[in-house]
């Protein structure tokens, strides 16, 4: 084995504070753009967490509906139109909107109501923990998620009961990690109890699920629709996710946010390496000079640098996956969730290393600068 | 007749422009043969250490060539000098520059893993050469474990460990006592004796003449006698 290796271990763990100085470095910046991407993805995957859920062929919305909370009124004779349309199979209205939970001490707070009828199989809890989500079937039944129990007042689960716009609810079933991206809890009922709760006419709905008859074209039977209904939108479940994503991460700046934090800390963490690796290259000038005048060629030299960077992003990046598998232990029941995928731990991993690499650039631009002659003048 | 191994034909190197041009070496001449100890004298300032560097292909000349085993440095670029210097040069420096965080075994293997050899053959050669030097015993030994005595040994080891045509020595006795002074310039002096080796010492020390097959006087940039060691001079 060449003694790159050795060399480059021994110079990096000769001064064992600066080594500590830029691990530390590699871990702030690793952890911070971990977390940043992690909850990229935890909110991408609440944005279209009703989306991910709901097994269906296409979301029919009205035209300016962006996302899945997003107040829309449709009228629910459109239903019988889009039966007509060759190769529909199946249409469930849903009804989907802001209500006002009261607290036990009389306060108020905002609840997203999802309404469907259990036997339409329409938008329904899923994760339920406790009851079951047929209890939806009896009027004044509500389902509602563990992790807002806080938030609603609700202590004791299945059997608890509240007001929604001064109207008596009934908890039938606690699920267990529904979460919304505005962190409003959602609350699931029935068609007709949703509409009491938000206040909609009885004519109206926010969306149509379209189920299709087997076979039935899917692109073919989207575009019928849309030329015999106007002003509506019919999604597939693929396009109203990528929707609401783009409005929520990039038309409200969130998701910039994110990503602006994570570069800044691929920016930190090159900066905070570069300084380190330029630092003990200047120690070890002396070395690298001699080297030089042994022969060693450009490439010798540089792998013994990059093989430092290397060694720092390794050790870097292992200290701050496990403080990323931290963070998503304990973040996973709350309402921020970090979400770490095996695909972001591989990217980041290289992303780590790319990181290290270029910190690497500007010691051996000061390696390339050196005269080996200067071993002669010492 | 054989080749030298290092030719300078009038070369010359001058330092800065303007008022701050100086003319470091003129018109030097100078040829170092295999099997030979050459003894580079001169008070500071005379240009030994400028003349060391160009012989070493560390410096390029302003004027004049150098050639290392027939090859032309004329117009190499560093990459194509390293390369001369891996293949045909070992140094010798009066600080030793060993590297502090390897172990005496590993300072001389690096100067066989710049050359791309490694594995046991490197090793072996690298135990072979650091016990003809007496290191057999400090082979684990870090530079700040030995004398000084044994780190310039260590140093002589790793310069010579690849087998190169020349060893250029700067000032390798000034920071030794007289015994290890003495006992480095034996060292030199058998390389070059035994092993056919052009060995060039750079020193103010006259008490190294006695090594010496031809000493070498430089004086403000120019060689201004040389003289064999039976007083031969030309």
């Amino acid at each position: 084995m060449s003694l790159v290796f050795t060399l480059a271990l021994r110079n990096l763990f000769q001064d064992r504070l600066r080594f500590i100085a830029s691990l530390m470095g590699i871990v702030f910046s690793v952890v911070l753009v971990l977390v940043q991407m992690g909850l990229y993805f935890g909110f991408s995957g609440m944005i279209t967490t009703m989306i991910d859920h709901t097994s269906t062929d296409l979301w029919i919305v009205s035209t300016g509906a962006k996302y899945f909370e997003d107040l829309s009124l449709l009228n629910t004779r459109m239903r019988d139109r889009l039966l007509a349309i060759e190769g529909v199979s199946e249409v469930v209205p849903g009804v989907v909107g802001f209500s006002a939970w009261s607290l036990p001490d009389g306060a108020m707070t905002s609840v997203v109501v999802v309404g469907s009828d259990v036997a339409d199989h329409g938008v329904s809890p899923w994760n339920v923990v406790e009851g079951t989500a047929q209890s939806l079937a009896t009027p004044g039944t509500v389902v509602i998620d563990r992790t807002y129990f806080d938030r609603l007042g609700v202590s004791g689960g299945v059997g608890a009961t509240a007001q929604i716009r001064a109207l008596p609810v009934t908890v039938g079933a606690v699920t267990d990690g529904i979460r919304s991206f505005t962190t409003t809890p959602y609350v699931f009922t029935d068609l007709r109890g949703a509409r009491a709760y938000i206040g909609l006419p009885g004519g109206f709905t926010s969306h149509f699920l379209v189920r299709l008859k087997p076979g039935a074209d899917i692109e073919r039977t989207r575009q019928n629709i849309l030329s015999n209904i106007s002003g509506i939108q019919a999604l597939t479940p693929d396009q109203f996710r990528e929707q609401s994503r783009s409005f929520w991460l990039f038309s409200t700046g969130a998701g910039a946010a994110l990503v602006a934090g994570a570069l800044l800390g691929v920016i930190v963490g090159t900066v905070i390496v570069a300084q380190t690796l330029y630092s003990s290259t200047k120690d070890h000038l002396y070395e690298f000079a001699t080297l030089r005048a042994m022969g060693a060629s450009n490439s010798y030299i540089y792998q013994v640098i990059i093989c430092q960077a290397l060694v720092n992003a390794i050790i870097g990046f292992v200290i701050a996956a496990l403080i990323g598998a931290a963070i998503v232990h304990f973040t996973a029941k709350s309402a921020l969730q970090v979400v770490i995928t095996p695909n972001l731990i591989i990217e980041l991993f290289f992303v780590t290393i790319f990181m290290c690499i270029v910190s690497a650039i500007t010691a051996i631009f000061r390696v390339v600068r050196v005269d080996p002659a200067i071993v002669l003048t010492r | 007749m054989t080749e030298p191994v290092i030719e300078a034909a009038n070369v010359s190197k001058s330092f800065g422009s303007g008022p701050g041009w100086v003319q470091a070496l003129k018109n030097v001449n100078l040829t170092l043969n295999g099997g030979e100890l050459t003894v580079l004298m001169g008070p500071s300032g005379s240009g030994k250490t400028t003349l060391l560097s160009i012989l070493g292909c560390m410096l390029a000349p302003s004027g004049g060539t150098v050639r290392v085993c027939g090859t032309s440095t004329s117009g190499a670029r560093p990459e194509e000098l390293a390369k001369i210097r891996r293949q045909h040069i070992g140094f010798v420096f009066q600080a030793y520059h060993l590297f502090s965080t390897l172990t005496a075994a590993e300072n001389v293997l690096l100067a066989l893993d710049v050359r791309g050899e490694r594995g046991p053959k490197a090793m072996a050669k690298t135990e072979e050469i650091l016990a003809s030097v007496g290191l057999t015993s400090k082979m684990a030994s870090f530079p700040r474990q030995l004398s000084g005595g044994e780190q310039q040994r260590v140093a002589i080891a790793r310069a010579i460990v690849a087998e190169p045509s020349a060893i250029l020595a700067d000032e390798p006795t000034a920071a030794l006592d007289a015994v290890n002074g003495q006992a480095t310039m034996t060292i030199l002096s058998t390389i070059a004796k035994e092993r056919g080796r052009a060995v060039l010492v750079v020193t103010h020390d006259p008490r190294l003449f006695g090594f010496a097959d031809r000493i070498v006087h430089i004086e403000d940039g120019s060689v201004t006698r040389e003289q064999f060691t039976d007083l031969k001079s030309i």
